[in-house]
């Protein structure tokens, strides 16, 4: 069953055409790859993926009741800020309105952040904690409510090569219990080992297929 | 000493400043809005002494002024390039009012020093239920919105992209921000506002990492500013706000070293 479908989608700011007539779906367990050089739209395409932005023409259409998970590329967490990581993973409980954890809230909770390796670390103030460490707390948080669909944004780019298959090797346990992923990168590498499906996005059009399909674009795309 | 009515209102109406400053001081800090209520106490300034110009209660005019400026700040401010210099322009605006309405009701200098300065030790029954109840509105609505409230104080990309109504919840905030502003400025008055608004919460980060931890720690060195400065007011018969004052910042010095402490260890 499709997670999302995106039919003809076009989005422009102004005058500017960022990507035109772009289509493709996401099923239930996929591991969407998303690669293009940077500056063609990626990100562009999952803020109007996530309604941020309001394409120009297009729709893009996810079944009711569809959660999203969302890790995004850039977030302002520096040295100085306060909470620990089980606390800003906890920012995402969102079951009640109540000031305090309910005992369901705090059970997921501490599942995830088991799940997720950081429980040695919970305690400690996010600010102090690594790059890979800062990933994961992201991960966890935007896993937490349970998503259909995580999209990942360019989320291994500041780490090293063993911090980014440690990270990805997580991700892919949970779309082995059925989450569906949408990951955008520029690394080729990681994209083949982990994606199921991807989408090539050039300044001059796009391409979908399986991830087979992609080893051979790459080979063209070098041998040009 | 509280066998004295003056002292019981004091005490009565400092204790609930202290929890309504605790709470909303660590949203201050973390959406990075003390210059922003710095401002809003000088425009306090200004509606205070137009309620006196117009023979309101000064608390009548500090609400209708700041609710009103904070949604206009707030809007006038969104692009963050630009901020402070609205805030700059608006403050001055705001206190060359206060003083033209302070001069046109032709009252002694001594209004004015109590709207700058704070003169919890003059305050009435009436005036102490009216905090009261707009304490209670505060703490309410605070812990109604208590979780969209905190996750977008914290991680604001986070909760752009999880859903919350960022506007919904910023404008809301701002007038929670505007009404605690006037309900502070009745004890340390409009100059020192942010003595309580901010210096607490901002100590209380260095001490702990969760949200409820840093509340209770903030609303703990407010109270233990106010109710000190109210026993030292009257023991020495100098300016409560002054004490205030001293115990807060040097709760705020303790928490720096301490943060440096535990750096260095």
């Amino acid at each position: 069953m499709a997670v999302l479908s995106v039919d003809d989608l076009t989005v422009a700011y102004g005058d500017h055409t960022v990507f035109k007539d772009l289509s493709f779906t996401v099923n239930d367990g996929d591991f969407l790859v998303v690669v293009g050089e940077n500056g063609v739209g990626k990100t562009t395409l999952v803020r109007a993926l996530l309604g941020l932005i309001k394409p120009k023409a297009g729709t893009v259409n996810i079944p009711t009741g569809t959660r999203i998970g969302y890790v995004p590329q850039f977030r302002n967490i520096d040295e100085e800020y306060p909470l620990s990581i089980r606390d800003f993973v906890a920012l995402n409980s969102r079951q009640s309105w109540l000031p305090w954890l309910t005992g369901k809230e705090r059970h997921a909770l501490d599942r995830m952040i088991r799940i997720t390796d950081l429980t040695p670390i919970a305690e400690r103030p996010l600010g102090l904690a690594s790059g890979g460490e800062k990933q994961r707390a992201y991960l966890a948080q935007a896993l937490l409510p349970a998503p259909r669909l995580l999209i990942l944004d360019e989320s291994t780019a500041s780490l090293d090569n063993e911090m980014k298959y440690n990270l990805l090797d997580l991700v892919a346990r949970f779309q082995e219990d059925g989450l569906s992923v949408m990951f955008i990168t520029h690394d080729w590498d990681l994209a083949e080992h982990y994606g199921t499906r991807y989408l090539h996005i050039t300044k001059d059009g796009y391409s979908t297929g399986s991830i087979d399909e992609l080893a051979e674009l790459r080979k063209e795309t070098v041998e040009c | 000493m509280l066998t004295l009515a003056f002292m019981r209102h004091a005490f009565i109406a400092s204790t609930f400043i202290a929890v309504v400053s605790g709470i909303i001081g660590v949203f201050v800090v973390a959406r990075q809005l003390s210059f922003l209520t710095h401002t809003l106490s000088e425009i306090g300034f200004a509606g205070a002494s137009f309620a006196v110009f117009a023979g309101w209660l000064p608390l009548n005019g500090m609400i209708l002024f700041t609710m009103l400026s904070s949604v206009l700040v707030g809007q006038m401010s969104i692009k963050e390039s630009r901020r402070e210099a609205v805030i700059s322009a608006v403050s001055g605006l705001f206190i060359g009012l206060g003083i033209l309405f302070l001069s046109l009701s032709n009252q002694s200098a001594s209004s004015a020093t109590s709207i700058l300065f704070g003169s919890v030790v003059g305050i009435s029954a009436a005036e102490v239920h009216q905090l009261i109840l707009l304490s209670v509105v505060v703490l309410v609505v605070t812990l109604l919105m208590y979780r969209p409230l905190k996750f977008s104080s914290f991680d604001i990309v986070g909760a752009r992209v999880s859903g919350v109504n960022q506007t919904l919840i910023s404008v809301a905030f701002l007038v929670l921000l505007a009404l605690s502003v006037s309900v502070a400025a009745q004890i340390v008055g409009s100059l020192l506002i942010f003595i309580l608004l901010t210096i607490p919460a901002a100590s209380a980060k260095y001490f702990t990492h969760g949200v409820a931890k840093m509340v209770g720690l903030a609303i703990l060195f407010a109270l233990l500013g106010t109710w000190t400065g109210l026993l030292l007011g009257y023991l020495t018969n100098w300016p409560v706000s002054f004490f205030i004052a001293v115990i807060e910042v040097v709760i705020y010095v303790i928490a720096l070293l301490y943060q440096n402490f535990v750096e260095a260890s």
